[in-house]
């Protein structure tokens, strides 16, 4: 977590007054209050009716009494993020096969790259797939990031058929014998029934050569984008089952309040969070981290930190 | 785009529709109801706010008019709004300087390359001479593809030197521009969040060193509530001159453009519809406030109609669209209409009575559409005559005859005339829309 506060010490000294800030004020809990608390969700990008829903609980609690108010919110938030265990890579089996979507520029090539860095860090032994076979310099880019992580790639030409990429990419991870391949693709708008039928045919020739593969398919949202990122998460969702999140940009001065929403709705492990343009800058999702950074709660005032 | 607002706005105002008078109390309830609906469009919180209050006011006034219902009085307070908050007016890019040059930035991902690439070739099809400048030198890859891009248009593109800052890399374009006799110069910087205080400082430094006629920010269709903020530092920084939305092709509600015009007040210039490079349009506030509450688009069709098919074709074809008693032969003339005037599914959505559709399901006719065309093509081919004029007298006899003639199955005759009376309802739908239309049109 440490890890994450001092990714995040840049743009959070540029926080305007945030909840942090209302709570630290120890005013009452009154009307006012409420609105603005529900108002600072809202800027954070929390779905307006569950935003709605959280400031009732919050008036409830206050009835109550029980409890400090911002350990309620604090606690309510959380709960929306219930984590089950940590993603490692080791979890996975031999020649294992994970697959990078989203719309676009939202982040995937840039993440594959850094999880194959990361993968590397952990003493596994990746290779990636360069499938993005469409955007102008597509895998040029992941081959240029290739060299960086000091990995290797599988790519094809551009304009070729993204699904025998993959292949191969799956098929050259079982030859070389890798722990893992890391696939990435062509950014595609959810709403378009070719390109998303597109991606059915990559998993359909993954199936291939692996019944199981792909083990992971992770989709990369945006922590820009508003409530249109539940619209992304649900398409994807339903046209290959995902098994991942990985959250980028978050060290902007967005907060990706959709993420409630959205782990609601799919009920799929949010596993990492970019955190910058760096090989470096991936880290493991928090619940606690990520609600603290949304309410402007600093690390030394959460106590349990360092 | 605000495919939901238009929902929930027109089912508002059904609500309201049937009450003699606007009173407070249903003017509040319709509100609540749109303040939630503006929420999820990604309009600013401090916007939505605003924005109800105004209403508000202007619709508890003095305005009502005897002579329309109240629903129809609280559209147009409503639309009119919109149409207020959006701009009211288009404006261009400033191209009165010779070389013009526009500088684009923008968040990561928003789109800019792409972008730049499509205002290329936009601008060289006007018949200007364009030179685009590789500024993003720290994404890999990024020089490359705007070089891709640029031979795709057939313009020329500066690439920046080993080591070269980007503030010397703009100075050195510009001279180029200057002395080789380009007259319109697109500064392709790299994608930087607003708090980057030192990346900002590039842009400034930039914005120097070339003095731009015009600062363009990028921005994502979907983007969420932080575009405010974005664009009012960006604006500050750097004096932003204008706003290019993308992705709209998504299905994003695209408040983010609502919002930040209202409080940055620059012109949207284009919208993004695409990933190709003629995917880019023009943009209008007017326009896009009528759409916003469901009534469809139809100057934007019929003007893209315009620019592909030649006009005898397109009268008839738009009297046939708003004539709502569709039989075969209209369809089929129809069909080799649309053909011409590319994706069915973006077509479809500037139709009035269209928003009320689902992006999904807009998108799932489209296909549907492109799979089956060249089908029910040959299945009306091999109708009779009368078929064709009279469907309803094509029996189960018959069908098997048509499919036989077809080559295909009954069951793809039955699905053709299923389509055949969806299209149908859709124009009728279209007909009472367009009555609506012309209504509210002054
Ligand atoms: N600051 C920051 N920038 C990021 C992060 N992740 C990606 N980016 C930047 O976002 C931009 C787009 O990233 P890409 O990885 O190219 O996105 P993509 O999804 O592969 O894009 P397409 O393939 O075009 O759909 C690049 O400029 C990246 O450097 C992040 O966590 N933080
Ligand atoms: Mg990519």
């Amino acid at each position: 977590m440490a890890n994450w506060f001092k990714a995040l010490g840049k743009t959070r000294n540029l926080f305007k007054e945030t909840l942090g800030g209302i709570f630290s004020r120890d005013k009452d809990l009154d009307e006012a209050t409420l609105e603005e608390l529900e108002e600072e969700l809202l800027a954070a990008d929390v779905a307006p009716r569950l935003a709605a829903e959280v400031i009732a609980a919050l008036d409830k609690a206050r009835r109550g009494g029980n409890r400090s108010r911002r350990d309620v919110l604090k606690q309510v938030l959380i709960d929306q993020l219930a984590q089950t265990t940590p993603f490692t890579f080791s979890q996975l089996p031999p020649n294992a096969c994970l697959l990078i979507v989203g719309v676009n520029g939202s982040g995937k090539t840039t993440t594959t790259a850094k999880l194959a860095h990361l993968a590397l860090e952990e003493g596994i032994d990746p290779l990636m797939g360069a499938a993005d076979t469409f955007r102008a310099a597509g895998s040029d880019q992941l081959r240029i990031w290739a060299e960086m992580v000091g990995c290797e790639v599988v790519a094809g030409k551009q304009g070729s058929d993204a699904a025998a990429v993959a292949y191969d990419a799956l098929d050259a991870c079982i030859a070389r014998n890798r722990d893992l391949v890391v696939i990435d693709t062509a950014g595609r708008m959810h709403n378009k029934a070719p390109l998303m039928d597109e991606l059915k045919k990559i998993v359909r020739s993954l199936n291939k050569r692996v019944p199981e593969a792909p083990q992971e398919t992770w989709i990369v949202l945006d922590a820009t984008i508003g409530q249109n990122a539940l619209m992304q998460a649900r398409f994807f969702n339903e046209t290959i089952p995902l098994t991942g999140i990985v959250i980028t940009k978050l060290d902007g001065s967005s907060k990706a309040g959709c993420l409630f929403s959205i782990k609601k709705e799919l009920d799929v492990p949010i596993v990492f969070t970019g955190l910058g343009e760096r090989k470096e800058d991936l880290v493991p999702f928090e619940a606690e981290a990520f609600v603290d950074g949304l309410l402007g709660i600093k690390d030394d005032d959460t106590g349990d930190d360092n | 785009m605000f495919d939901h607002l238009s929902n929930s706005l027109q089912k508002t105002f059904k609500n309201l529709r049937g009450y003699g008078k606007l009173s407070e109390k249903n003017v509040t309830d319709a509100l609540r109801e749109i303040r939630l609906a503006l929420l999820e469009a990604d309009v600013h919180f401090q916007v939505v706010k605003d924005f109800i209050r105004q209403v508000k006011e202007k619709a508890l006034g003095q305005e009502v008019l005897a002579s329309v219902s109240p629903g129809q009085q609280f559209t147009k307070c409503v639309q009119d709004e919109l149409t207020e908050l959006l701009g009211r007016d288009h404006k261009a890019f400033d191209l009165s300087a010779n070389p013009t040059m526009i500088m684009m930035l923008g968040l990561h991902g928003a789109g800019k390359t792409t972008t730049t690439g499509k205002l290329a070739a936009k601008f060289s099809r006007a018949g200007r001479k364009v030179l685009l400048v590789a500024c993003d030198i720290r994404r890999p890859a990024a020089v490359e593809q705007l070089n891709v891009l640029a031979g795709q248009v057939g313009v020329d593109v500066v690439n920046p030197n080993p080591g070269e800052s980007v503030p010397e890399l703009g100075m050195r374009a510009r001279d180029r521009a200057m002395t080789q006799g380009y007259n319109l110069v697109i500064f392709d910087t790299g994608g930087r969040f607003q708090v980057d205080d030192e990346l900002v400082r590039e842009l400034e430094e930039l914005r120097d060193m070339v003095n731009p006629q015009n600062t363009v920010l990028v921005v994502d269709a979907a983007m969420g509530q932080e575009s405010v903020n974005v664009a009012q530092t960006f604006h500050e920084r750097v004096n932003l001159t204008g706003l290019i939305l993308t992705k709209l092709d998504g299905d994003a509600r695209g408040g983010a453009a609502l919002s930040i015009q209202s409080v940055v007040g620059v012109p949207i210039h284009l919208v993004g519809v695409g990933e190709k490079t003629e995917d880019l349009e023009d943009f209008h506030p007017d326009r896009l406030a009528s759409r916003i509450l469901g009534m469809g688009d139809v100057v934007t069709l019929v003007e893209k109609a315009q620019d592909m098919v030649d006009e005898t074709s397109m009268a008839k074809m738009e009297k046939q669209l708003l004539k709502g008693d569709l039989n075969f032969e209209d369809m089929l003339s129809q069909m080799q209409q649309m053909k011409k005037l590319g994706p069915i599914d973006k077509l479809m959505e500037m139709m009035p009575g269209m928003p009320q559709v689902s992006a999904e399901e807009r998108q799932r006719m489209a296909d549907q559409g492109k799979v089956q065309s060249r089908r029910f093509e040959a299945i009306i081919l091999s109708m009779t005559p009368k078929e064709r004029r009279k469907p309803h007298v094509i029996n189960a006899k018959r069908k098997q005859r048509i499919a036989r003639g077809a080559g295909t199955r009954v069951k793809d005759v039955n699905d053709l005339i299923k389509q055949f009376n969806q299209a149908k309802k859709m124009t009728k739908k279209l007909k009472k829309q367009q009555k609506k239309l012309l209504r509210f049109s002054k």
